[in-house]
């Protein structure tokens, strides 16, 4: 129940947003994320931005998986 | 999608896999508290690609499981209260109270409505003013801000026809009262990501320090879910007990304190019944004074009638984590997600669904394949 997607926002009006979801586009409200631009990823919950994801940490993470991937390749050799 | 597909990466899963076996050599049972977890756990096979080592336990993070009868009892009268359409989300609509359900009642001739949204549930506010519209509020501190964000708007525009049952729930009081009756015996949690997302990572340091429990906060992806078993696994190893964040792309440790404003200036904390383990203080969210007069349980006289426990279901008792769907008699024979007799088999986040729909790899057929 708490499920929350990544949603693209697209345009910004007042306080809701025209957001991208696999290529479906949906109102969206910043109510509880003011601070989102367009541009930004949000996780969507329940027609509400509850956060805007945080692209650089979200590249760190796939980063350490990168890395634990390549020392179980060099261990395999 | 960004965002999703990353995480689902299998050779990068298989690396993160490599990575927990090689450093898991203490036996510890970790408990995954959301639902939404346990879906990625057993959509994925994580529980049989994990070493013997590790133990994983479905909690009491599903807000549909733990609203307890008395609650759903109160939904399903206010439902028939004349003239009035009862909004919700569309989990609610299946599970059994006592006698009846959401869905029964609207067969019956009650206007019940799902919604995706709160903003749709203003909106039939707005087009049905000579009506009464109540809002079925249930869920975690993820959705209660969007509840309030609703009452706050109904306010504004002065929509007097729009009502709450606020049947919110939070959740660290409820981890707190699972660790204090020591049932259960956890050497590392699991924190919920959503619900993360709104309260930060601070309120979970209380189960690191007073429990010595390591806690990691974990996005829902399969690589995310992994990830942090491998930073549990980490701490156990090193005897350390701290509180992380592994989904750091949608949680920061103050959380979202726009959210928890509105909530807060909403709401107050209250006591709640949670299914299978009784009224628990100060876990419940109750509209404040100020807002009352959309509170449904004081405009409405309604009788919801006595409540009566479905015999033989253990949804309790999985809830707190001493049982299984296996222990279950009725589980996949009289209790099935077409038929169900208790809340964890009708939500999709219910952890007896994800074992009917998924398995856990101990069922006779899966041992063959």
């Amino acid at each position: 129940m708490c499920l929350a997607i990544p949603a693209l926002v697209k345009s910004i009006k007042g306080n809701e947003a025209d957001a991208e979801i696999g290529g479906i586009s949906r109102r969206v409200s910043l109510l509880l994320t003011p601070e989102a631009k367009v541009g930004d990823y949000v996780l969507l919950h329940t027609g509400y931005a509850i956060s805007v994801i945080d692209q650089e940490e979200a590249a760190e993470t796939l980063n350490i998986f990168e890395q634990m991937a390549e020392l179980a390749a060099n261990e395999e050799e | 999608m960004k965002f999703i597909d990353e995480y689902r990466r299998s050779d990068l899963a298989q690396a993160v896999i490599r990575r927990i076996h090689q450093n898991s050599t203490k036996r510890a049972r970790f408990m995954e508290f959301c639902g939404g977890h346990t879906v990625t756990i057993m959509k994925h096979g994580i529980r049989q690609l994990l070493p013997l080592t590790i133990e994983m336990l479905s909690g009491p993070g599903c807000p549909v499981c733990v609203t307890d009868n008395a609650d759903l009892d109160k939904a399903i009268a206010l439902a028939k209260v004349p003239g009035a359409i009862l909004t919700t989300f569309g989990d609610m609509l299946k599970v059994p109270g006592s006698c009846s359900s959401l869905q029964e009642a609207k067969a019956e001739g009650a206007d019940v409505r799902m919604v995706y949204s709160t903003m749709d549930a203003l909106q039939i506010a707005r087009e049905n003013a000579a009506r009464p519209v109540i809002f079925l509020g249930i869920g975690f501190e993820t959705t209660a801000p969007t509840i309030a964000a609703s009452v706050l708007q109904a306010k504004q525009e002065g929509i007097g026809n729009y009502y709450v049952l606020s049947l919110h729930k939070l959740c660290p009081p409820v981890i707190r009262a699972l660790l204090h009756s020591g049932e259960v015996k956890l050497h590392g949690l699991i924190c919920p990501g959503h619900v993360s997302a709104i309260i930060g990572s601070r309120p979970w340091e209380f189960i690191a320090r007073d429990y010595r429990i390591p806690c990691v906060v974990s996005g829902f992806e399969p690589l995310d879910v992994l990830q942090s078993i491998d930073m549990l696994v980490s701490q156990v190893e090193t005897d350390d007990s701290r509180v992380e964040i592994a989904y750091r792309r949608g949680v920061r440790a103050e959380g979202n304190q726009r959210a928890l404003e509105l909530m807060y200036q909403v709401f107050e904390p209250c006591p709640a019944r949670w299914r299978g383990m009784g009224a628990v203080p100060d876990s419940g969210l109750k509209l404040r004074r100020e807002f009352e007069h959309f509170d449904a349980e004081l405009a409405f006289d309604f009788d919801p009638g006595p409540t009566l426990e479905p015999k033989g279901c253990i949804c309790g008792d999985l809830l707190r984590g001493i049982k299984t769907p296996r222990d279950c008699q009725l589980f996949a024979k009289v209790c099935t997600p077409a038929s169900p007799v208790g809340p964890c088999m009708v939500s999709s986040e219910g952890s007896c669904a994800a074992y009917y729909h998924y398995g856990d790899g101990t069922s006779s057929e899966q041992g063959e394949q």
